[in-house]
């Protein structure tokens, strides 16, 4: 992940989503396209006679339609569908293929996680990274409880703030929550997920009014704590 | 003695018409332990290849024809097969660009090329349950048949016969790639689809060199 996780200024990245099913593929363009409005969400489903399977033609054609200049991330379903993918990068121009990624990762939840970085402005490392990080982020329990007993015994630094903003940690405000943790080299967890995870925020469900706790490991996560609370405090510029 | 273009374009042609005859051996192999349309996947994508076979050029070399050959089955052929036999064809291509015929360790350096890229594209090992395990011995043998100084028919037909041999070898093996993964042990007893299949190719290979 770069420093600044930030895309080009004006470009996206853009997501292909591919799946044995032109169903899936576009049922999921329309539900990441629900907190993710400007990304470019291409769909690439089923075979070229609408069977199911996948095409190597929708799949090219769709990197073509989401490279906006900032990458793509394309995320797929079952096994043939990675190997279309990768078959595909191939065949790509070398400049082209240096700036398309496929995520490692489930396709649904990395697709939301995806749509979500990427609207934020995200460049194509965090992009992927969210995708990527989505299973473990949305099913795994908070952090480990006795290594926060270790950490408590040295005493962690923490702020414990309250969600002001009208609609909580919702998408946005969570994603660039995530942007501002992870330009920081500190372990930082909130209410004890990793605050560099989109979906392990966004699993919070943390709303208005909501107590949140900032914790550090050491005093060396002192800026990173002050800073997410702040950020927090401002009610990142919603009423 | 060497293999060239018409041989490729007979190959070709024959792979077409023994896959069409055996879609639904193929299907049901496929039904057993994964989806049920690898018969149906490498019929459509062959066809498509005669359509665009007889419109490549006269001197076309071997390589051109076996480019041409997977780009269609990647852009045709649905299932994971389309990428495995598309990147395997061009791989193999790659190992023989340039040339008009192929002698005895062109036709081994195609063949190991061609086994490369599907290993390199699907990931599999020997003793994993797919088109790999009749794609390997079927090198080996070529290797082998080429030190013991065959010909490059002769060659083809060691392949053929050792894919044959893994293809069956296949029917005891717990998968370990592919949709047939997910079935464990139930997978046991039924032959892998993708190396019967690489079998019916390479055996289509090995006549279409007969009496050249």
């Amino acid at each position: 992940m770069t420093p600044s996780g930030t895309a080009p200024a004006d470009t996206l990245v853009g997501l292909v989503l591919v799946s044995h099913s032109s169903q899936i593929a576009d049922g999921l363009v329309a539900l990441a396209r629900q907190m993710a409005p400007t990304v470019p969400l291409v769909p690439a489903g089923g075979t070229d006679e609408g069977g199911i399977g996948t095409s190597f033609t929708k799949v090219t054609d769709g990197i073509n339609a989401a490279d906006t200049g900032a990458g793509v991330v394309i995320l797929c379903d079952l096994g043939s569908a990675i190997l279309t993918a990768e078959t595909a990068l191939d065949f790509l121009d070398d400049d082209v293929r240096a700036r398309v990624r496929v995520a490692d990762a489930p396709l649904v939840e990395g697709a939301v996680a995806a749509a979500v970085s990427a609207e934020t402005g995200g460049d194509l490392d965090f992009v992927l990274h969210a995708a990527e990080s989505a299973l473990r982020d949305s099913a795994r329990p908070a952090a480990d409880s006795s290594a926060e007993a270790s950490s408590a015994a040295v005493g962690p630094v923490e702020r414990t703030v309250t969600l002001r903003n009208r609609d909580g940690l919702h998408a946005r405000p969570a994603a660039d929550f995530v942007k501002l943790a992870s330009t920081f080299d500190a372990e930082v967890t909130v209410n004890g997920k990793d605050a560099r995870s989109l979906l392990g925020i966004m699993s919070l469900g943390l709303t208005r009014g909501a107590s949140v706790q900032i914790s550090g490991r050491d005093e060396g996560a002192r800026a990173a704590v002050d800073a997410l609370a702040d950020l927090i405090e401002s009610g990142f510029g919603e009423e | 003695m060497s293999v060239d273009a018409a041989w490729a374009r007979t190959w070709i042609r024959n792979s077409a018409r023994v896959l069409a005859e055996h879609r639904s051996e193929l299907n049901t192999l496929d039904r057993e332990i994964g989806d049920g349309d690898h018969g149906e996947n490498m019929d459509r994508g062959f066809t498509a290849v005669l359509a665009k076979l007889d419109a490549t050029p006269d001197a076309a070399t071997p390589a051109e024809l076996f480019k041409t050959l997977a780009s269609t089955l990647i852009s045709t052929v649905g299932g994971a097969a389309g990428p495995l036999y598309g990147t395997a064809y061009l791989k193999a291509a790659g190992a023989v660009t340039g040339a008009d015929e192929l002698d005895g360790p062109a036709v081994v350096a195609f063949l190991t090329a061609g086994r490369d890229g599907i290993v390199l594209r699907g990931k599999a090992a020997s003793g994993d349950k797919t088109m790999i395990d009749a794609w390997t011995p079927a090198v080996d043998a070529a290797i082998d048949a080429e030190a013991a100084g065959a010909s490059a028919d002769q060659i083809l037909a060691a392949a053929a016969d050792a894919a044959e041999a893994g293809a069956v070898a296949t029917e005891p093996l717990v998968a370990r790639k592919g949709r047939a993964s997910y079935l464990g042990e139930r997978a046991i007893g039924h032959r892998d689809p993708g190396a019967q299949s690489t079998a019916l190719l390479l055996r289509c290979a090995a006549d279409a060199a007969v009496g050249r």
